[in-house]
């Protein structure tokens, strides 16, 4: 059955490709899918080499001896791991929730055709596709006008809207949720308000969808923010912590074991092997979600692409 | 309202309708203009003298601070490391938009034609994952294999018996390694793009060339490629669009800094501003650097769209 539905399936049956050519496509595949995972199994096993090994022989795929010690390092110093956890958490949720509020609200009302103002919007929304102020511009006007330095709304705040997503939504109100609907609701005296609450965002779930994603995804993989307005180190994302650590893991050293000094914990701690335990426990929650996902994105820049 | 009245008597009144309009647009509105447009006005700071005053709000400063005309510009070029910024952010945005197109546009056609559509499922989710990972991660990933002491790579070499090689030092090295991580990362997202569209091709178009009698390889020429001619284009005039600009984790990530000797490889626009930042250098020449870029930028999507729409109408974005 499966080996039928396979057939029927391949958009010209009449003129496949050779079986050879078909065998050698997939032998070029199997290399490239295996070239995008392996790093990460590669890191993985550092991860799990014991810090003897490291020392004799490098990172190797096959190590002299396995150990568990990065993660139990990891889990001591599980505070400032949970902290960093926690305000990713919060910008991720906080940021998402914000985006998609803004996003399509404006995609909204640059989708209303009717509307006064339409062209003084679609500008404010067009214009910066085409032009913007640039890093240092942003910087000083962030740092100096708005102080967002080490505030954790500089991790939120810049991220908010793109200019992309507010004409996917518009393109997406546009085509997909039909006029007569909206002017029947007018009719029966509906405010834009309900209008937008109650019809448009029901009836543009995948949509919304869509843009969470690419709004979690953003954030959670965020770490530029953090590096130009974050001293602080308690405001540390996940992905702060990871870049913060790459030069030294030591900072990640506060909980010495009963009877053992500073030095002596400094000296003992796994540093090669927890450095990597620290990229895998940032890997996992987004390689176990992003098959189920994978799917929104492209109907993202297909569903509402620019053109329609 | 009523001076708009008098010189256009007939344009619709402000109705309840608009002011609900307006009060949705009016938070997303303000935020453009705090994290957009105020840049944008920032931007003059580049012919300016501009200095910090204590205590003094931003626009203060900016008013303030005495015009120095040009001269911020005339540092600038008198330093070398503009040619040298310059030279690597277009040179590595054209690689990669060339390369880019060229093996996603290749594989999205070889991954539609294979036999098995599970398999293709599996290549996909496989080749999407890279994606996903921030570059803070990737720069874990290269450092696995090119870390001077137990990176792999120089435990290979010191096993073949040759000298281990300082990777993060070598300015030769780069230009490769940084293709080859763009490509690697951005690789299986741009062919399921390119694949969507394919699938999204009317297979009535195959079926009639085969019985024509036309190959395989003219079914590829003559029907899947013009098929992907606007998606191509599309993804064209996006990228040009950034030809000033980098993808800044890549440069800065990966090179961990884009400085010292391998300066001339790996420092673009963006990875130079960055660090111009945060060693708080004064801010003159820096300003001028990124003032040219937003200039640069605008003019480059204007030109890539308006010759876009001179060969195909239908294809411009703007």
């Amino acid at each position: 059955m499966a080996k039928r539905r396979e057939v029927t399936d391949a958009p010209n049956k009449l003129n496949r490709i050779s079986k050879k050519t078909n065998l050698c496509f997939n032998l070029i595949f199997v290399f490239l899918a295996l070239l995008c995972i392996i790093p990460v199994i590669f890191i993985f096993i550092i991860s799990i080499s014991s810090e003897d090994s490291i020392r004799h022989i490098g990172y190797r795929f096959i190590p002299e001896s396995f150990s568990a010690d990065s993660y139990i390092f990891l889990f001591r110093e599980a505070s400032m791991i949970l902290r960093a956890l926690g305000v990713s958490f919060v910008v991720t949720v906080t940021g998402t929730a914000l985006g998609v509020m803004l996003t399509t609200m404006m995609g909204y009302v640059i989708s209303r055709s009717n509307y006064r103002l339409k062209g003084f919007c679609t500008m404010v929304v067009f214009i910066p596709m085409i032009f913007n102020g640039g890093m240092l511009s942003s910087y000083v006007v962030n740092t100096q006008l708005l102080h967002l330095k080490d505030s954790i709304w500089a991790l939120i705040l810049p991220l908010l809207v793109s200019s992309f997503n507010v004409v996917i939504c518009k393109t997406f109100f546009k085509t997909n949720i039909p006029e007569s609907v909206m002017e029947s609701a007018q009719i029966d005296g509906a405010s834009q308000f309900t209008i937008f609450g109650r019809i448009v965002l029901p009836l543009a779930k995948p949509l919304l969808a869509t843009i969470a994603l690419f709004l979690t995804f953003g954030y959670w993989n965020d770490w530029f923010q953090s590096s130009l307005y974050i001293t602080n180190t308690k405001l540390y994302s996940l992905q702060a912590l990871l870049d913060h650590i790459q030069r030294s893991i030591e900072v990640m050293a506060n909980n010495p074991a009963m009877g053992v000094t500073m030095t002596e914990y400094m000296n003992s701690m796994p540093k090669e092997g927890a450095r990597m335990a620290m990229a895998i426990l940032i890997i996992i929650p987004i390689a176990c979600t992003y098959p189920f996902f994978q799917r929104y994105f492209i109907s993202g820049l297909t569903v509402g692409s620019v053109k329609g | 309202m009523k001076k708009n009245k008098k010189v256009r008597p007939k344009r619709p009144r402000w109705t309840k309708n608009d002011t609900e309009l307006s009060i949705l647009a009016l938070p997303t509105t303000i935020w453009y203009i705090l994290f957009c447009f105020l840049p944008m006005f920032g931007l003059v700071i580049a012919f300016k003298n501009y200095r910090v005053t204590g205590g003094k709000s931003f626009l203060y400063n900016v008013i303030h601070s005495a015009w120095s005309g040009f001269k911020n510009f005339e540092f600038l070029l008198k330093s070398k490391d503009l040619f040298v910024i310059l030279r690597n952010t277009i040179l590595y945005n054209l690689a990669f938009i060339i390369l880019g197109m060229v093996l996603s546009v290749g594989l999205a056609i070889m991954i539609s034609l294979l036999h098995s559509k599970r398999k293709s499922k599996v290549y996909q989710t496989l080749m999407f994952f890279p994606y996903f990972m921030s570059w803070v991660v990737v720069a874990y990933f290269l450092d696995a294999f090119l870390n001077q002491d137990n990176g792999l790579i120089n435990s290979m070499l010191r096993d073949a018996g040759s000298e281990p090689v300082r990777w993060y030092m070598t300015a030769g090295v780069w230009p490769f390694l940084l293709i080859f991580m763009y490509l690697w990362k951005s690789t299986g997202y741009n062919m399921i793009i390119y694949l969507s569209s394919i699938t999204g091709i009317d297979t009535t178009l195959y079926e009639a060339a085969v019985v024509d009698g036309a190959s395989q390889r003219q079914q590829v020429w003559y029907i899947t490629l013009p098929c992907l001619k606007s998606v191509i284009i599309m993804m064209f005039i996006l990228n040009v669009g950034k030809v000033f600009y980098s993808d800044f984790g890549l440069f800065y990530q990966l090179s961990q800094g884009a400085t010292g000797s391998i300066f001339n490889t790996t420092a673009t626009i963006d990875t130079y501003v960055f660090n111009a930042i945060r060693s708080s250098t004064p801010i003159g020449m820096t300003s001028a650097v990124t003032f040219f870029q937003s200039v640069a930028c605008c003019i480059t999507i204007l030109v890539a769209n308006g010759i876009v729409r001179k060969l195909d109408e239908d294809s411009a974005i703007i």
